[in-house]
């Protein structure tokens, strides 16, 4: 639930910075960031100079700029310095003290001064707001520990979220505090005030006022916020001839042409796969990436469900180069270069007798597929769906537009809306433009909102050279980047969980984005930044929002409607209103060959296919100082802290290559170094590569890792081209991938799987082959349930392997970040983790996914190894870690037989770093060296509801409490509960016929058990 | 040949052999008494606070309820120290000007906290909660002690785990009737036992299997 | 008593345990005169040098495993036990030997283990003080080892007594108490002796503290005898429990590769398999260089051998049984482990071990053999280096490669893991070769035992 709004939340922020619930004893001279914040802000200019200058000398200021920017902030380092060998001395003797007879360190209690109402201290609070990303955005229900947003959910109101969350939201807390965000205004490279700022702007605005503009350039990534739009538009009618370009990297490029292509105009797809029997994705990721991605694999997954006599499966055909989590779902998978894909759609256009202006796709691996297809298609008129990947080209995207259309799937499982995009510009055409001006010399203001165009630009623009001919250079941003670098001034940004704003999903329904916190550093937001362009007097986040909505809110009563709004996180029916738009007749007749990529008959010829994807974890490059996501292990490949250039086994026989060695690849003329991979299921033929690494000045964490696959990304070729070389250049990169590949042994029973048409001839199919021993075979004597018994049930068939649950899970839990090198020697501490297992042919294997947190076993081999108790069987039937009391034998782990537990091995947790203290969540124990730690269901949220519940002398009700994995999936495919209550969801699920447990023959009597893993294969195609 | 040692070297070994026995006894029983001391776990300690606050002047003689100034100790884990604002509703009328209270109005003025000393402290893996114990039935004097007899704060009991077991594993010897627990001074009636075990089913609380459970206070 | 003491003579002939021509006094002096007269030999000097510097070297590791944990190994999930456990195992077996020799050859009378129980035992007490800290240091946070322990804590919390680990902290301290106790009291009358012959006052203070004023009187013998007998009583036990109870480390786990019936027997046997080979490793140096060849005869390595020869056989046997139970039982996972042993990484240390342990001691059977010291140190040498690789495999190798596949990863040792090895190597042989200098290497009063005088004056006692 979220607590109603409350208007001193700016306040609470504010509060937080002296609410200090166990401070540590501090010294009279230490400083602490507010500190210094309250010391600046008070003066301005010269005096703000001197200020900061005396500042600088006093000890207490080093020693906070120690504190505050530490080596490798969120990522444990092991340097064998003295300095950090002492300190480390330090640490394990204080250690040894603490745990040995000595008495508790005084602690002081910092009371509010004027408590907020409804807060709580202990108890969290809850705020809606939304993550924007791209063209799309992400409703969120933010939780708050006395200000502090500590962890993100979804929003169960929010029609594009439904509760479920992806990584980047989940990872985007630590975003916020993170330690190298920049923390100051600075020109060129020097610290100034938000005052000096003002005065230099201003000077250079009114100066455009004389020439209504036509030196002012404004440079923002895709817009859906209706406020910053109305400014902008604002902002134009006051300077006419300035202009506004948009760029977004990993933006909707494609499907806006394919768009204009197919209708004529902008217009917004999206999909309704409730009524989607057959469908048939051409290379989209539409589970797991790119906007409403949540939203379909709760559909999809919806229609997948077989439950006792509920058999019923839709079917999904996949053609694409790199194995994605959507491709793993896909009842059949067929691996394509992302060039022959749209061969594959011509053809199939062509067979459903779609208007492809009489043209046929030159033949691919895929041709066998296509009368079956077509006719599993024709055969579900209304209730089929053709999907085009947002990377696909254009023609592509036209062609499922027609597709559909002939099908007469529009306005039943795809639906056509107005753009979401304030501005739906060609933004490769919008980029040219800037870039033409800057040449001409015309630009002597260029504001950047956002954005790192100087790293992510198309390479062949020479962005980082033709930035500098612009003569003032203003750039807003999280934190120093490539941009800043070559920007005159840089303001730190707002990060959007503190600051007022508003954004859109992908249909349209609109967030009114609220701060959960004051912002950490002296950022200011976009909106904040313009109204001082326009030399307005300085107006507040909140005024603008506030005030644009109060413009567009027609019924009476503002405020109760503004306060209803900002309580839900949805703006009241925003949502765009489906419009229907048919295929302009003879649109391919008129598409000229750059709306396609691939020249199909020569196209062997030109040596490998490079294809371009946004990265899994770090994306178009924004989120590569984010610890979580770089340890995140990527779905299928499981690399961590890398990207690589991904080959197929067979092509990377050919080119004499293995993972781990080095090639160079070249392409149009731009070189570059990248680590092979070899992912089975990739097409012959074809490279992938991920953009967002190689970044120069990205942080601690994220500067120099990987390789910058933009370095040859031209704008004519964004996503996928022919003319890749490859060359061998080395060996022995250290490149971590957590799991190698290893065939599904079907000796050991891990996963279970079975064909729909099985199940449905014998339900019992996967435990044929399967003896689990009887209850009573142990020595020791059994437990008793007679309160609660928690359990919890896994569905393989709806599970995407997205990852979502394992970074939900490093939020929740305060799991540290060990590092690329760590990892490397096994030592990542993800207490869940999503393993993959291949089945079949090494050239097209099928994917499975097993989520694996803690079994709960009932009979634990780890609880009677250990020496001390520390690990031990509790009254609900969980196996309690109690890390106070471990003395660290890794006895456990040995004995555990799924290897879900995770060892401290050095001191893993920052204990320093004051803002990734303000992050932890206050109900989890932070771990220290030397000790064991693993899942155990989220017990804090576990007790928190037990406790609510006891307070009102009831039971704790059915989906009360969700762990944070459950809460975060996406596909509700994970479900926890109570299995002594037979109504529960999760009994009624491990009372299925499917239901079976990990390595049950060894009689561990696991409490996660699994649904197996259901295709539905089409008869008429093999495989 | 000379004798090395003078004979009574006999008697000294002899000491020496059985007093190590009795020695390493000693030492481990000082080890053992350290660890429970108030040293070591502060009990009976009264700690310098910036505000010499006196329980017994609010508790006593105004007659102030607890949940006056800890209004959380119903519905959340920490009792909550009260905010500078809950003074002042009194202190803006009453001895408004005593310079005792000074701490208070200037905190009230520049808005920083009072920072209290913790007296009751508890390592920070353990996950203590005020509401549940107060709404099934435990005093606050079962752990606080007779706060209105205390003019300054100090520790009651050893809040060591041993402490926290011994009622958790027969919570029938300490709980009260929930109208009693805000009570100082509460008599148990004599049969305390029996009563208690009435109250236990009365307040449905959980049986010390589960009370003791690791993860009832660590995770 | 004094006849068969007579046939073994007899049988003793072709190489008696104790050369002739030794009387109770020559047999002092050259005992003595190791520690109080003669100049230290220069193979004394470099092995002590040695020992003491490996032994800075594992002080160095200790510290800084102390300072930064247990990630300066490569240990990692799932291979939480690396080296140190191995270490652990090895030292546990090597002192064996010595308490065979000293309890139960004592309870058996076989009066040839006179002339070595006593560096026998040493070695034992050096090897168990090494054994006994890595299962200390591989703790994540060994400072808290005493909670272990039961006893009365403000926690009101126990050990889980159903944990090996556990049982093993008993199990070793008894046997480090039992073994210490038997060991000083068979010191007693040499210390007497030493003090009584050392010109230095204070040497002969600090042996005559340690003495406890021994004087030879018949109280003190029969006391002696009694107080002997009963540790030896005590300890022989001792010598199949620890090993034992050290073997259900494994055995209670439910890892494939560990859990078995027959590791107990197995580890024993292996124990006191490597036990002598330590002892060999020992002595033929030592009477080589001391000339002691006429107290440890030619008699006492030719035993040592069969000794070893016979638990050789047993390990040999246990290898043959592991791989028919895991082809027999027809588990997949432990037929894979075996598979995985025999072709995975590890293969290299599996087929090393194999030759070491079981090929290449069927030399043994050879008298040619047993009689050449020299070929017999190699001989020993090679078992040391099997029997440690044994334990590696055990632990490591199924530890790589368990259930998940999904979860499977290699283990590489780093050089710390190298360090902490070979530093209680240095450790150990510090001490020993402190022992030889300062205390008398062989039992003066039980070697006197086996001279022909001692049965003249038993028979005119008798």
């Amino acid at each position: 639930m979220s607590e109603a709004h409350n208007p001193l939340n700016r306040e609470t922020g504010q509060h937080h910075d002296r609410h200090q619930d166990e401070a540590a004893p501090q010294a009279p001279r230490k400083l602490d960031l507010p500190g210094v914040r309250a010391l600046l802000e008070k003066s301005h200019g010269r005096e703000y100079w001197r200020s900061l200058e005396d500042l600088a000398q006093t000890d207490a200021f080093q020693d906070l700029m120690h504190r505050e920017f530490p080596r490798y902030a969120s990522e444990w380092e092991d340097g064998d310095s003295r300095r950090n060998f002492i300190k480390l001395m330090g640490a394990s003797l204080a250690l040894a003290g603490l745990t040995a007879c000595t008495r508790q360190p005084t602690e002081l209690i910092n009371p509010y001064v004027r408590q907020p109402e409804e807060l709580v201290p202990g108890r969290p609070m809850f705020f809606a707001t939304a993550m924007p990303l791209g063209a799309g955005s992400t409703g969120l229900l933010v939780e708050s520990h006395e200000g502090r947003p500590t962890k993100v959910e979804g929003n169960p109101d929010h029609p594009a979220t439904l509760g479920a969350c992806d990584v980047y939201a989940q990872a985007s807390v630590l975003g916020l505090y993170d330690p190298d965000r920049s923390q100051a205004l600075s020109l060129e490279g020097e610290i100034r005030s938000w005052g000096a700022f003002l005065g230099a702007v201003q000077q250079a605005m009114t100066q455009q006022k004389a020439k209504r503009g036509a030196g002012l350039r404004i440079l923002t990534e895709t817009v859906t916020s209706p406020t910053l739009a109305n400014q902008l538009k604002e902002m134009l009618a006051a300077f006419p001839s300035a202009k506004w370009h948009q760029w977004e990297p990993a933006g909707a490029h494609s499907s806006g042409a394919g768009a204009r292509l197919a209708f004529g105009q902008p217009v917004n797809t999206i999909y309704d796969l409730r009524g989607a029997d057959v469908i048939v994705s051409l290379d989209a990721d539409f589970l797991s990436s790119g906007p409403g991605s949540l939203q379909y694999a709760r559909q999809f997954s919806a229609r997948r469900r077989v439950r006792g006599e509920q058999t019923g499966m839709n079917r999904l055909y996949m053609v694409e180069p790199m194995p994605t989590p959507t491709g793993t779902k896909a009842d059949h998978r067929l691996p394509l270069r992302a060039g022959d894909v749209e061969q594959f759609a011509w053809s199939l256009a062509a067979a459903l007798g779609a208007d492809t202006g009489g043209r046929k796709g030159a033949s691919t691996a895929a041709d066998k597929w296509i009368a079956p297809v077509a006719r599993d298609l024709q055969q579900h008129k209304g209730a089929s769906l053709v999907i085009a990947g947002e990377q696909q080209s254009p023609a592509v995207h036209a062609l499922a537009h027609s597709m559909n259309a002939a099908l007469g799937n529009a306005g039943k499982t795809v639906l056509y809306t107005d753009p979401v995009e304030a501005d739906p510009v060609d933004q490769v055409a919008s980029l040219y433009d800037l870039v033409k001006d800057l040449d001409a010399g015309t630009v002597d203001l260029l504001l950047i909102l956002g954005g790192n165009p100087a790293y992510n630009a198309p390479v062949e623009l020479g962005f980082r050279d033709r930035l500098k001919k612009a003569a003032l250079r203003v750039h807003l941003s999280l934190d120093e980047d490539e941009t800043s670098e070559l920007c005159h001034w840089h303001l730190p940004m707002s990060h959007y969980l503190e600051t007022w704003s508003d954004c859109r999903a992908h249909d349209g329904v609109t967030t009114i984005m609220q701060p959960l916190i004051a912002p950490l550093y002296a950022g200011k937001s976009a909106h904040e930044v313009l109204t001082m362009l326009t030399g307005q007097l300085e107006r507040t986040s909140y005024q603008i929002v506030k005030d644009y909505w109060a413009t567009q809110h027609t019924g009476a009563d503002f405020e109760a409607w503004w306060r209803k709004a900002v309580h839900d996180g949805v703006v009241p029916d925003t949502a765009l209103r489906a419009r229907s738009a048919t295929p302009r007749t003879g649109w391919a007749a008129s598409l000229t060959q750059s709306l396609t990529q691939s020249a199909p008959q020569s196209s062997h010829a030109q040596g490998l296919e490079v294809v371009f994807r946004p990265d899994p974890a770090v994306y178009d490059g924004r989120f590569t100082n984010n610890g979580w996501l770089q340890e995140w292990p990527r779905p299928i490949t499981q690399l961590t802290w890398d990207n690589a250039a991904i080959f197929s086994p067979k092509t990377a026989q050919e080119k004499g290559v293995v993972t781990t060695d080095l090639v160079e690849i070249a392409y149009r003329g731009y070189k570059m170094r990248a680590p092979v991979f070899i992912q089975p299921g990739h097409a012959d033929g074809s490279v992938t590569v991920h953009l967002g690494y190689g970044r120069t000045r990205a942080g601690h964490v994220g500067t120099r890792i990987g390789f910058n696959a933009y370095g040859m990304r031209t704008s004519t070729a964004l996503w996928q081209d022919y003319g890749l070389d490859v060359r061998k250049a080395g060996s022995d990169y250290l490149l971590v991938s957590i799991q190698d590949y290893h065939a599904l042994d079907t000796g050991r029973h891990t996963i279970e799987k079975a064909d729909i048409a099985e199940y449905r001839k014998n339900p019992n199919v996967i435990h044929e082959d399967f003896e689990s021993p009887p209850p009573g075979l142990t020595l020791y004597p059994g437990f008793k349930y007679d309160n609660y018994a928690w359990g919890m049930a896994i569905d393989l068939t709806a599970c995407t392997g997205c990852g979502a649950c394992v970074v939900a899970c490093q939020a929740e839990n305060n799991i540290a970040v060990v590092g690329k090198e760590e990892v490397h020697h096994g030592r990542h501490m993800h207490w869940l983790r999503v393993d993959s297992y291949y089945h079949g042919d090494i050239a097209d294997p099928k994917i499975y996914n097993q989520p694996v947190p803690c079994m709960q076993c009932e009979n634990a081999p780890c609880e009677l190894v250990c020496p001390v108790q520390a690990t031990s069987h509790s009254s609900e039937g969980l196996n309690d870690m109690v890390y106070n009391r471990c003395v660290g034998t890794r006895y456990c782990s040995n004995n555990c037989p799924y290897k879900v537990r995770r060892f401290n091995f050095f001191l893993y947790s920052d204990w320093n770093t004051p803002q990734l203290k303000l992050q932890r969540n206050p109900d989890v124990s932070v771990r220290s060296r030397g000790v064991m730690e693993k899942c155990t269901y989220c017990v804090q949220r576990i007790n928190k509801a037990k406790i609510d519940a006891e307070r009102e002398d009831r039971k704790v009700r059915d989906g009360e409490i969700l762990t944070a994995c459950q809460a975060t999936c996406p596909t509700e495919a994970i479900i926890f509960g109570n299995i002594n209550d037979p109504n529960s969801r999760v009994a009624g699920m491990k009372a299925e016929k499917t239901n079976y447990g990990l390595l049950a023959d060894l009689n561990t009597r696991p409490r996660t058990t699994y649904l197996a893993a259901l295709r539905n294969p089409n008869p008429e195609i093999e495989g | 040949m000379a004798q090395i040692f003078h004979h009574s070297a006999n008697t000294f070994s002899r000491i020496t052999i059985y007093g190590a026995v009795f020695a390493i006894a000693f030492l481990t029983w000082c080890f053992a008494t350290l660890d429970r001391s108030g040293y070591e776990t502060r009990q009976g300690e009264v700690r310098e606070q910036p505000i010499p606050f006196s329980h017994v002047h609010h508790v006593a003689d105004d007659g102030i309820d607890c949940r006056y100034c800890h209004t959380t100790v119903e519905t959340s884990n920490t009792a909550n120290i009260p905010p500078t604002k809950t003074c002042m509703n009194c202190h803006s009328e009453i001895w408004s000007t005593a310079p005792m209270l000074e701490p208070v109005r200037e905190s009230f003025r520049s808005g920083t906290s009072i920072s209290w000393t913790r007296v009751h402290d508890l390592p920070d893996y353990v996950y203590f909660n005020h509401s549940i114990h107060v709404n099934k039935g435990v005093g606050c004097e079962t752990c606080h002690g007779r706060v209105d007899k205390m003019p300054l704060m100090y520790q009651q009991n050893s809040l060591q785990m041993q402490w926290c077991l011994d009622c958790h594993r027969n919570p029938e010897r300490n709980v009260r009737p929930r109208s009693e627990v805000f009570t100082m001074g509460y008599q148990p009636p004599e049969d305390q036992e029996a009563m208690g075990r009435r109250l236990i089913a009365e307040y449905k609380i959980q049986d010390a299997r589960t009370l003791t459970s690791c993860n009832t206070c660590h995770r | 008593m004094a006849d068969d003491r007579q046939i073994e003579d007899e049988e003793l002939k072709p190489a008696p345990v104790i050369a002739p021509g030794y009387t109770f006094g020559t047999v002092t002096d050259q005992i003595a005169s190791v520690v109080l007269t003669r100049r230290t030999p220069v193979f004394w000097i470099a092995c002590f040098a040695g020992g003491f510097a490996l032994l800075l070297l594992f002080l160095w590791s200790l510290v800084l495993l102390l300072a930064k944990g247990v990630g300066i190994w490569g240990i990692k999930i799932p291979v939480g036990w690396g080296f140190a456990i191995t270490n652990f195992v090895w030292w546990i077996g090597i002192g064996h030997a010595g308490t065979l020799i000293s309890a139960i050859l004592l309870l058996l009378n076989q009066s040839w283990r006179n002339s070595i129980n006593r560096f026998a035992e040493a070695m034992t007490l050096f090897a168990v003080a090494c054994a006994g800290m890595f299962p200390l240091l591989h703790m994540g946070r060994p400072w808290l080892f005493y909670w272990m322990f039961p006893y009365p804590n403000s926690m009101g919390v126990q050990p889980q007594f159903r944990s090996p680990l556990v049982w093993d902290v008993f199990a070793v301290s008894t046997y480090a108490t039992v073994s210490l106790l038997f060991w000083f009291v068979g010191l007693l009358p040499d210390l007497a002796t030493l003090r009584d012959r050392s010109e230095n006052r204070m040497a002969r203070g600090i042996y005559g503290i340690l003495a406890m004023g021994w004087r030879g009187s018949a109280r003190h013998w029969s006391n002696h005898d009694v107080a002997s007998l009963l540790l030896a009583g005590l300890a022989t036990p001792l010598v199949l429990s620890v090993h034992t109870v050290v073997s259900f480390d494994f055995t209670v786990a439910i890892v494939p590769g560990w859990h078995s019936t027959f590791f107990p027997p197995y580890f024993v046997a292996g124990a006191i398999y490597s036990g002598f080979a330590m002892v060999l490793v020992l002595a033929i140096p030592l009477r080589h260089v001391y000339g002691l060849q006429g107290l440890i005869t030619d008699k006492h390595l030719e035993n040592s051998a069969k000794v070893m020869l016979a638990t050789g056989l047993i390990v040999g046997y246990a290898y043959i049984l592991e791989t028919f139970t895991a082809w027999y039982s027809g588990n997949v996972y432990e037929s894979a482990a075996l598979w995985h042993r025999m072709t995975g990484p590890y293969a290299f240390a599996y087929w090393i071990l194999i030759t070491c342990n079981i090929v290449a001691p069927q030399a043994l059977w050879f008298k040619r053999m047993r009689s050449t010291p020299a070929l017999l140190f190699v001989a020993s040498l090679v078992v040391l280096v099997g029997m440690w690789l044994e334990r590696f495999v055990i632990i490591v190798s199924s530890l790589a490669q368990d259930y998940l596949i999904s979860s499977w990863r290699v283990f590489t040792p780093t050089r710390w893991d190298w360090a902490t090895y070979v530093g209680t190597i240095g450790l150990f042989t510090f001490l020993f070769f402190l022992f030889i200098r300062l205390l008398p290497m062989i039992s003066i009063f039980e070697v006197r035992t086996l001279l022909p005088q001692a049965k003249v004056e038993e028979e005119t006692e008798g």
